[in-house]
């Protein structure tokens, strides 16, 4: 289990490097679907089955497809990709670099020395999730369908075309 | 069992990632895909955290739904707010949106 896990979050960091460095959308997109899917398969080395299906779901499912098609409407051209070159270059990048890895060095050096916790029972089967969340957990389960609620009348109040707008109108 | 630290700094690293997608890309697709980075590293913190300290309670179980419905929800609204923006500029470079009225 040890170096599944390993793998898989090698491949999830690697991936996540390739989102930010692609310049092209659909390809960042590409490689944020493989971070996802790799992120899915470290919950389920770490025993939460559950977790991890919902990962592949609705992230790397059902949000991913709804970014493949707003990228599709968009219809980005070779143009957009010249204007992110311009982020690339090395002098821009060296000294924020420098100076977070000399964070990142430190909070390596603070969680290596933590003390490691205990092991578990098995808890986190899909059955007992399911179950805490129709019982003491119904009032978030209820938070999270009227935010869905929410975001689905605001996407499509943001959406609707105003009727005294011409199609394909810009300024 | 993989140490509790190599977890951390994993979710670390996707994090700290998806927040220089979101600072650096000029493309708002881009920008909001950072954001989910973010969100997915927290969730990963929390089930680390529920497996190494808490493995008795579900509550990371449930947080981690709860964030991604956040995220759900974020991702509809932002691609809305996003083809707004391409509809109104006809580009979705945020150095070339400016101005908050159309």
């Amino acid at each position: 289990m040890n170096i599944i896990f390993y793998l898989a979050a090698a491949v999830a960091i690697v991936a996540t490097l390739l989102v930010v460095t692609r310049l092209n959308a659909v390809h960042a997109l590409l490689y944020l679907i493989v971070s996802l899917l790799a992120v899915a398969v470290v919950f389920y080395t770490l025993g939460a089955p559950f977790v991890a299906a919902l990962e592949v779901i609705i992230y790397a499912g059902a949000i991913m497809v709804l970014f493949v098609f707003v990228i599709m409407m968009l219809n980005l051209g070779p143009q957009a990709t010249e204007t992110e070159r311009g982020w690339a270059e090395p002098e821009l990048w060296f000294g924020p670099a420098l100076l977070c890895g000399v964070l990142l060095g430190e909070v390596i050096y603070l969680i290596l020395r933590m003390p490691t916790g205990t092991t578990l029972a098995r808890v986190g089967t899909p059955e007992q999730v399911g179950v805490a969340l129709y019982g003491p957990y119904l009032l978030g389960v209820e938070l999270a369908s009227l935010l869905l609620l929410a975001g689905l009348v605001g996407a499509y109040h943001l959406g609707r075309r105003a009727p005294h707008e011409e199609p394909g109108g810009g300024v | 069992m993989v140490p509790f630290a190599w977890i951390i700094l994993v979710s670390i690293l996707l994090f700290a990632l998806g927040a220089i997608a979101l600072i650096t890309r000029r493309n708002a697709v881009a920008a909001l895909m950072g954001v989910e980075l973010m969100l997915n590293a927290a969730n990963l913190n929390f089930v680390a955290a529920w497996r190494y300290y808490y493995p008795d309670h579900l509550d990371a179980q449930v947080a981690v739904l709860l964030v991604i419905t956040i995220a759900a929800a974020e991702a509809a609204v932002g691609l809305a707010i996003i083809l707004n923006l391409y509809r109104r500029f006809g580009t979705v470079d945020l150095d070339q949106i400016r101005l908050m009225r159309g």
